[in-house]
């Protein structure tokens, strides 16, 4: 069996650095970098919350290879 | 930038620049940190604040982008409820030119002899034996380590600073308003009223507002609950709809997205060489999400609290706790409490009872202008609410 691994997707020309996704991630995982918008992999559980509440729809989580 | 001060700031918000000028005025060093390359820009606000603003600060002219004499709640079925101050034409509030006001704030800071770094991010917390004692600071490509006897937390609804000292500051994904607002132009509009729109097709679990900023302009924006929120039915869309309904022709000359918590207080919202304020610590009304008065009210707390400790030579939380003590007691705290109640039953009411309860009466003077007296009148002409929910009566003592 293959395993299916899932990976937040930041779409950067969407976002509006806002930082309403930062305030809801309960892993601390992103981080609002003046103008641009960072996730850390390794703390990202992709539970998806963020994506949920993004204003614009910027984020996004996909299964990866 | 020193290696040691006082008091560290990490935000230059209206949080953060009250508490610098608090801080600075005592005659200890300060110096407040802000990640963005400039104060107050890009706005992420509607920008309104009541009249009682100017018990914080002396207003200046130049900050206002309009005077503000009345309000209007539009119900879902298009009817309108006016709100009125009980002295026809009294100013009750204003909409703030934010990318003046949150400059000057700092200036007054700077003014006062608190340092001001921009393009400075706080990256972590220095904690030496589970006490706060400083942050690691990204300024111009390096990154420095800078001590403090007090750290301020004002860093807004990211609030990733008290986060970094332990402190669970997550807002719950149903707590947060998810907001999109445009700057508009070429809209007819009343230059000095402010408008509501309610509704579970226009704004589910929010609303949207139009705010004047002076001429045929208006920040028109909205928000809901990230409950509410998905693919195709984010604040976006409910916007672009309500706009192309009902300002087709109107011009869009800014767009901002944000987020606002409509959730509790932090538990506390001090700790060990550690005060939080303003949206970190999510002092924003539940209701109106307003927080730009709370945040300034707490800073300016935070600012004298920190100075008064630092000079009794006891930065712990047993000593800080007053901070968060005094706030809780004030009518601030009180109404953030009283709202977060009212909040989550008014969030409730299905429509029709929206309808029936804007078209109970189609204008009011306020004799207050707040959303308690707002409450206490509406339910005197539908005592059915106090029937229908028990806990009204009690809330609004
Ligand atoms: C769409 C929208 C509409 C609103 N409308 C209104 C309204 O009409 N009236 C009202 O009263 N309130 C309104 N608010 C709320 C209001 O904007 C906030 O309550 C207010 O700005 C809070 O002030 P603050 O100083 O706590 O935080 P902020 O003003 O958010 O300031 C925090 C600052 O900290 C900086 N920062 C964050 N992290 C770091 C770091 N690690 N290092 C350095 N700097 C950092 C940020 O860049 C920011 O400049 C609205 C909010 C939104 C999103
Ligand atoms: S909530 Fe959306 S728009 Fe705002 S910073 Fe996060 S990804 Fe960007
Ligand atoms: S998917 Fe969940 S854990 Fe990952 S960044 Fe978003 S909110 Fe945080």
């Amino acid at each position: 069996m293959i395993k299916v691994f899932k990976m937040l997707i930041i779409k950067r020309e969407v976002c509006g650095y806002c930082g309403a996704c930062v305030s809801v991630c309960p892993e601390g995982a992103l981080e609002l970098v003046d103008a641009y918008l960072t996730v850390d992999p390794e703390t990202c559980i992709e539970c998806g919350i963020c994506s949920r509440i993004c204003p614009l729809g910027a984020l996004e989580v996909k299964n990866a290879e | 930038m020193q290696s040691k001060y006082n008091v560290l700031i990490i935000g230059g918000g209206p949080g953060g620049a009250m508490a610098g000028k608090a801080v600075a005025e005592a005659g200890l060093s300060c110096c407040i940190i802000e990640k963005r390359p400039a104060i107050g820009a890009p706005v992420r606000c509607a920008e309104g604040v009541g009249q009682e603003i100017s018990k914080l600060v002396d207003l200046d002219p130049k900050w206002i982008s309009s005077k503000i004499n009345g309000a209007q709640l539009v119900a879902p079925d298009g009817q309108v409820l006016e709100l009125n101050p009980e002295m026809a034409g009294n100013e009750v509030g204003y909409v703030l030119d934010r990318k003046i006001f949150d400059r000057e704030l700092v200036w007054k800071a700077a003014n006062a002899g608190c340092d001001v770094f921009v393009k400075s991010r706080a990256s972590s917390a220095i904690i030496k034996d589970g006490k706060v004692c400083g942050a690691i600071i990204e300024t111009g490509g390096k990154t420095v380590e800078v001590f403090a006897d007090i750290v301020i937390a004002a860093d807004g609804v990211e609030s990733k600073f008290a986060r970094w000292c332990g402190i669970d500051t997550t807002v719950p994904m149903a707590e947060i308003e998810t907001c999109v607002q445009y700057l508009m132009t070429d809209i007819d509009i009343d230059p000095g009223l402010n408008a509501f729109y309610l509704g579970r097709e226009v704004a589910p679990e929010g609303y949207i507002w139009i705010f004047s900023k002076g001429k045929r302009t208006a920040n028109v924006g909205i928000g809901i609950s990230g409950k509410m929120c998905s693919e195709g039915k984010r604040p976006k869309d409910y916007l672009d709809a309500f706009i192309a309904e009902h300002l087709p022709n109107g011009k869009i000359i800014e767009l901002m997205a944000g987020g606002v918590s409509a959730c509790k207080p932090l538990e506390c919202t001090v700790a060990d060489g550690l005060i939080i304020v303003g949206d970190a610590a999510r002092l924003s009304d539940p209701i109106t999400g307003g927080g730009i008065i709370n945040a300034m009210y707490t800073g300016k707390l935070a600012g004298s609290v920190a100075a008064e400790c630092i000079a009794a030579g006891d930065c712990s939380k047993k000593a800080l706790i007053k901070y968060d003590t005094e706030w809780r007691c004030s009518k601030m705290g009180k109404g953030l409490k009283r709202n977060y109640q009212v909040k989550e039953i008014f969030i409730k009411l299905k429509d029709e009872k929206l309808n029936s309860i804007v078209n109970s009466v189609n204008k009011l003077d306020m004799e207050i202008f707040d959303t308690k007296y707002l409450i206490r009148e509406l339910v005197k002409y539908n005592p059915w609410l106090l029937k229908d929910i028990k806990t009204l009566r009690r809330l609004l003592d």
